[in-house]
């Protein structure tokens, strides 16, 4: 599987979470585990380009596909992505432990609805929870990500 | 928190994922995954083995045959929300599947996945229902038809045999009269209880170890939903009163 660019083997247990696979095995510790059945969002990688949550799926799934983590959305001397930028700008974070769940879900959203509405912008952040920010201020991050994407 | 040891199996056919399915004891088939890893992350699944078809090509269509449209096994939720076909012919389909979970689930989770788990609770096992259509299931033995009214027996139990892959829904076309409507605790949640509306016919869900039917003039009439912390039996059968009666304003 391609993870940010390069290619690494799958693991040889197939009962290994892909959150688990690119935490533990590649060192990619940006991609968050909070309740390892969907509800929270914090492990929201792209596969193939759309947000998935990588707690539902099986390494071994990811073979021969790509995976996009936080760590592959800007190089670590690059400006930071639009969606990064607009979090740091808008306070779309307090404690960061939703973030990089959040960043990738609304690289999703701008992908979908590159102008969305005030309401896509609610459904598309529906799926990552929040417990400091009380979302005011995330949801300014993604109308001024929206604008950072514009050309 | 972690799936328990399985031994996994990757079906690159159709015909190939029947005969493992035939073949072996306690198989499980791995679509989107968005309810059986979750259930498998909580060990409340336990299948010795996991059949996964997502390799299989050319089972992701979306088509219109014999007055409705058909969604294929490995259809995603996101693809029949997004679907002009779908749109066209059965829009009460394009509802449902919004209600269903959030658009990052949709991505991965299919609607042929959320028919064979029939949770109780869920949109599109309801709607299929309500507009009358069926399931597809394929096996080493041949294809079975299965009427939406035989389908679902019990909380996440259907007719599908151990040897059975759902390959297929079909859907009919909608009625101009239809729409679907739930009450959640939160966006994306399951709901307490909601109601899906197809002309003059009327299927409950959330109220009921399956999907029900109901008289529209008397939608409560011989339930008996159960109560937990979320919500208590008489408010669910509140909701579907009210519910029904904005479904049939309209």
């Amino acid at each position: 599987m391609k993870v940010n660019g390069t290619s690494h083997p799958a693991p040889a247990d197939p009962r290994r979470l892909l959150s688990d696979h690119l935490r533990h095995d590649l060192g990619l510790t940006g991609t968050h585990v909070g309740c390892e059945h969907g509800v929270c969002g914090c492990c929201t990688v792209l596969f193939d380009g759309e947000p998935v949550r990588s707690c539902l799926m099986l390494a071994v799934q990811a073979e021969g596909h790509d995976v996009t983590t936080i760590e592959g959305l800007a190089a670590p001397t690059a400006p930071l992505h639009p969606v990064q930028q607009a979090f740091h700008e808008c306070h779309g974070l307090q404690c960061g432990f939703c973030t990089p769940g959040f960043v990738m879900s609304v690289v999703g959203l701008l992908a979908q609805h590159p102008n969305p509405t005030p309401q896509q912008v609610e459904e598309g952040i529906a799926g990552n929870l929040c417990r400091c920010t009380g979302y005011a201020s995330i949801r300014r991050a993604v109308a001024r990500a929206a604008e950072l994407s514009r050309p | 928190m972690k799936p328990p040891a399985f031994e996994y199996h990757d079906a690159t056919t159709v015909e190939e994922a029947c005969t493992l399915l035939s073949s072996l004891e306690d198989a499980k088939v791995l679509a989107g995954g968005q309810s059986l890893v979750p259930l498998l992350n909580f060990r409340l699944a336990r299948p010795a083995h996991l059949v996964d078809i997502n390799r299989i090509p050319g089972l992701d269509r979306i088509y219109e045959r014999d007055g409705g449209v058909a969604v294929q096994a490995l259809t995603r939720q996101a693809a029949v929300e997004d679907s002009d076909l779908v749109a066209r012919v059965c829009p009460l389909l394009t509802a449902a599947v919004r209600l269903v979970a959030h658009r990052v689930i949709r991505n991965r989770g299919t609607v042929c996945g959320s028919l064979a788990h029939a949770d109780p609770a869920s949109e599109l096992p309801a709607a299929l229902l309500a507009l009358g259509g069926h399931a597809v299931a394929r096996s080493t033995r041949g294809d079975r038809v299965i009427p939406a009214a035989d389908l679902f027996t019990s909380v996440m139990q259907t007719a599908l045999a151990q040897d059975e892959l759902l390959i297929e829904a079909w859907f009919p076309a909608s009625p101009a009269k239809c729409a679907i409507s739930e009450e959640s605790r939160r966006h994306g949640d399951f709901a307490l209880a909601g109601a899906v509306r197809s002309g003059d016919r009327l299927a409950l869900f959330g109220v009921a170890a399956t999907p029900v039917m109901a008289d529209p003039s008397h939608p409560t009439k011989g339930l008996s939903p159960s109560g937990d912390l979320e919500a208590t039996p008489e408010f669910r059968l509140h909701l579907v009163q009210v519910l029904t009666e904005r479904l049939f304003a309209a």
